[in-house]
């Protein structure tokens, strides 16, 4: 029976934190919808939402409640099963890769050891939503945004995956949390600034956002891979990109933003507690993802891709080489 | 079953793709991403325009120009009230006309500022199209305080101008320059210098000088392929002579120089706006031609002829002796022209309105070949296309 109970209750404790990181995310993504509108809306002279609520904050419920309660259509010609589980798998994967986010000190809820691999491998599965998608609907629109998804996500990949490498060159471990605490002297964007450049953008393309939103490209394909989709299949998709967008400023703040500490270890800074210096942090990152999609136009196909391969996975394998010598000539190796 | 190894991905661009312009369908074939045809399929917005005209009275047909490039409806009557007043053989006051120039302009600004923010837009920029828009509304307004109408004008009328316009309205105006200009200013720091939206534009879409000529191309078309072709100074109409402007042309002829083109007019248009304004003094604004011109309501109270003139004017409209004639100016797209044929009676008996957009969309599958499908959406944007004129 004792065995019983101490099998139970971590499982119960984790389901219970698994619940409150979940809460957390959608909250995120729930004033983060808002607050996009609301840059973009001062970015163009509009308004924004500002009906629903006071000052329109209960904008996105009513469009949680109004997409929950529409009929959903699903193409007379298109695989069923899987056009129901892509917007499944893609909400699914980008809202389980939070569980090794360290929202502050020991507020994590799987202080995994080798916590970046399994976020970099969770990001990866996110495309076979897309692809499962596009392809799903059967339809030429999906098809084509689904196959430049593909290719784009994937390249992108690397130039993270080699910005990833040169933060772990300087930390020494895969676990986040000491990635963060390796920050405790000096946030990771000072030195490693251009990597920080790079992971913003790459970041931006991974997660299909401006200039990189090709496989939604309004003007060229009319929504790309979520064309056909309605209803709550579509709020899963952009749920999931959502959770995915601040999946990525989370890890920008983690590896370069010092995660939870504060900007100064003296007393005004260290009183407000790490949660809030995280979040605050996100939403700083958040604010220039928004802010980029107000300004600048989208790139083409190709020209995506020479970025990606051409100027970013030179420079930061230039880099990863730079660092690791850097720190091996001057025995700096952690 | 077996597959065809060359079959094209063929695609269906439109009418209710976000990027179409209005109704227009496109059938694409594609390689890959790598357009190899384009079939434009218009027609969805034809009301049959010159037919309904050759059944209305020359007043009555005016309002149908309006209809055909609604973004700037005025530039269209002008043209038509010209042909009409080259048949008939009268003379426009001089107040008239510059108001004409004015609203002409105007009407330049209004086209200009859709169609450079829709070209950033289909490049994927969404903040253009805002601020340009805003711009537009002001001067829906004016239009708005001229003729009681934001859109359908029926303003400029065989002889002239309907209605006289306030001091208020002009000083108005004047005062719109200046802001404005900045506010262009503002949207090619967003656009200009953009990187991405160079990327997206310089030698996409590029028009040759002899394509110019093949596919009768005009307006910023055929300016920004290098050639110095402008209706209001190669054929003068109304007071243009006096006006002091510039006529942008571009090098390369590809959808960047074009945006530049439309930008530099918008400044070069508040520029005559202003002029224009300063020019103006006070006269009649409609011939003095009863038959032509209807009378004042004050004057229909109190006289018989004035009432009976109003009356005739507005039942049976005015005769224009036999002949024809082809008038045209240069609208914010290109050379809008309009050939009518008359037989003598109060009826045009053919009306042919030749549409800059029509001849523009014709080039859209020469232009667009070999390049990818994003770009077939940013050569679509540069070619500035209505669907009111190109459908009629």
């Amino acid at each position: 029976m004792a065995n019983l109970i101490d099998y139970i209750v971590p499982i119960a404790i984790l389901f219970f934190h698994s619940i409150l990181v979940l809460l957390a995310v959608l909250l995120m993504a729930y004033f983060g919808i808002y607050g996009e509108r609301k840059i973009w809306a001062a970015v163009q002279l509009r308004r924004g939402p500002n009906v629903v609520g006071p000052f329109g904050l209960l904008q996105s419920a009513a469009d949680l409640i109004k997409l929950l309660f529409k009929e959903i259509i699903i193409p007379q010609e298109a695989n069923k099963a899987i056009f129901i589980l892509a917007p499944i798998i893609t909400c699914f994967v980008a809202l389980s890769a939070w569980a090794v986010i360290p929202f502050s000190e020991g507020w994590v809820v799987s202080d995994l050891n080798v916590g970046i691999l399994y976020i970099i491998a969770i990001s990866s599965l996110g495309v076979y939503g897309i692809i499962m998608g596009g392809w799903a609907s059967n339809s030429k629109y999906p098809f084509m945004g689904a196959m430049r998804s593909a290719a784009q996500m994937v390249s992108y990949e690397i130039s993270i995956g080699l910005v990833i490498i040169t933060v772990l060159l300087c930390v020494g471990s895969l676990n986040l949390t000491n990635i963060v605490m390796a920050q405790r002297n000096i946030w990771f964007v000072f030195p490693l600034f251009p990597m920080f450049i790079i992971f913003f953008i790459s970041a931006l393309a991974e997660t299909n956002r401006p200039p990189f939103d090709l496989p939604e490209a309004e003007a060229e394909l009319v929504a790309g891979y979520q064309t056909e989709y309605s209803s709550s299949l579509f709020m899963l998709y952009f749920l999931g990109e959502l959770a995915a967008t601040f999946l990525m400023c989370a890890m920008i703040t983690i590896l370069f933003l010092g995660g939870w500490l504060p900007p100064f270890n003296i007393v005004p800074f260290t009183l407000i507690p790490g949660a809030v210096w995280f979040m605050l942090k996100v939403a700083t990152i958040f604010f220039l993802f928004g802010m980029v999609k107000a300004i600048v136009p989208r790139y083409r196909y190709d020209q995506l891709m020479r970025l990606g391969w051409k100027v970013f996975l030179p420079i930061s394998l230039f880099w990863v080489v730079l660092t690791a010598s850097f720190l091996f000539i001057f025995n700096l190796m952690p | 079953m077996i597959k065809d190894k060359n079959k094209k991905f063929r695609i269906n661009f439109g009418p209710q793709h976000p990027a179409a312009h209005g109704v227009l369908r496109l059938v694409l074939d594609l390689d890959g991403e790598v357009v190899e045809r384009v079939e434009p399929h218009i027609g969805l917005l034809h009301r049959g325009t010159e037919k309904l005209i050759e059944n209305k009275t020359y007043l009555q047909a005016l309002p149908y120009f309006d209809r055909l490039d609604y973004v700037a409806p005025m530039n269209q009557e002008h043209a038509f009230s010209l042909a009409t007043e080259r048949l008939l053989g009268i003379q426009v006051p001089i107040r008239a006309q510059h108001i004409r120039v004015l609203f002409s302009e105007i009407g330049r600004i209004l086209s200009h500022m859709i169609n450079v923010p829709a070209q950033a837009l289909d490049v994927g920029a969404l903040t253009p199209s805002l601020w340009g828009w805003e711009e537009r509304e002001k001067l829906m307004v004016f239009y708005e305080r001229a003729c009681g109408s934001r859109l359908h004008a029926a303003y400029f009328r065989t002889g002239g101008v309907h209605q006289d316009l306030e001091d208020q309205l002009l000083e108005d105006i004047y005062k719109f320059c200046d802001p404005f200009l900045k506010v262009v200013n503002d949207l090619e720091s967003l656009l200009t210098d953009s990187r991405i939206f160079k990327q997206r534009n310089v030698d996409i879409g590029v028009v040759k000088k002899q394509d110019v000529l093949d596919w009768g191309l005009t307006g910023v078309m055929a300016r920004g392929s290098g050639f110095e072709w402008d209706l209001r100074r190669a054929q003068p109409y109304e007071t243009y002579e006096d006006y002091d402007f510039l006529i942008p042309v571009g090098k390369n002829g590809d959808n960047y120089d074009r945006y530049l083109i439309r930008i530099e007019e918008c400044r070069q248009s508040a520029s005559i706006i202003k002029q224009a304004i300063e020019k103006m003094e006070k006269g009649p604004i409609i011939c003095e031609d009863k038959k032509i011109a209807p009378p004042k309501r004050s004057e229909m109270k109190r006289s018989m002829e004035a009432l009976i003139h109003h009356f005739k004017l507005y039942t049976e409209g005015y005769d224009v002796g036999p002949g024809d004639i082809y008038a045209a100016v240069e609208a914010p797209k290109g050379e809008f022209g309009v050939y009518l044929v008359s037989d003598g009676s109060n009826k045009p008996y053919r009306c042919k309105i030749r549409a800059p957009g029509f001849a523009h969309l014709q080039s859209l599958d020469y232009l667009s070949k070999g390049y990818l499908l994003p770009d077939l959406s940013a050569i679509l944007g540069s070619l500035d296309l209505v669907f009111g004129e190109v459908d009629r």
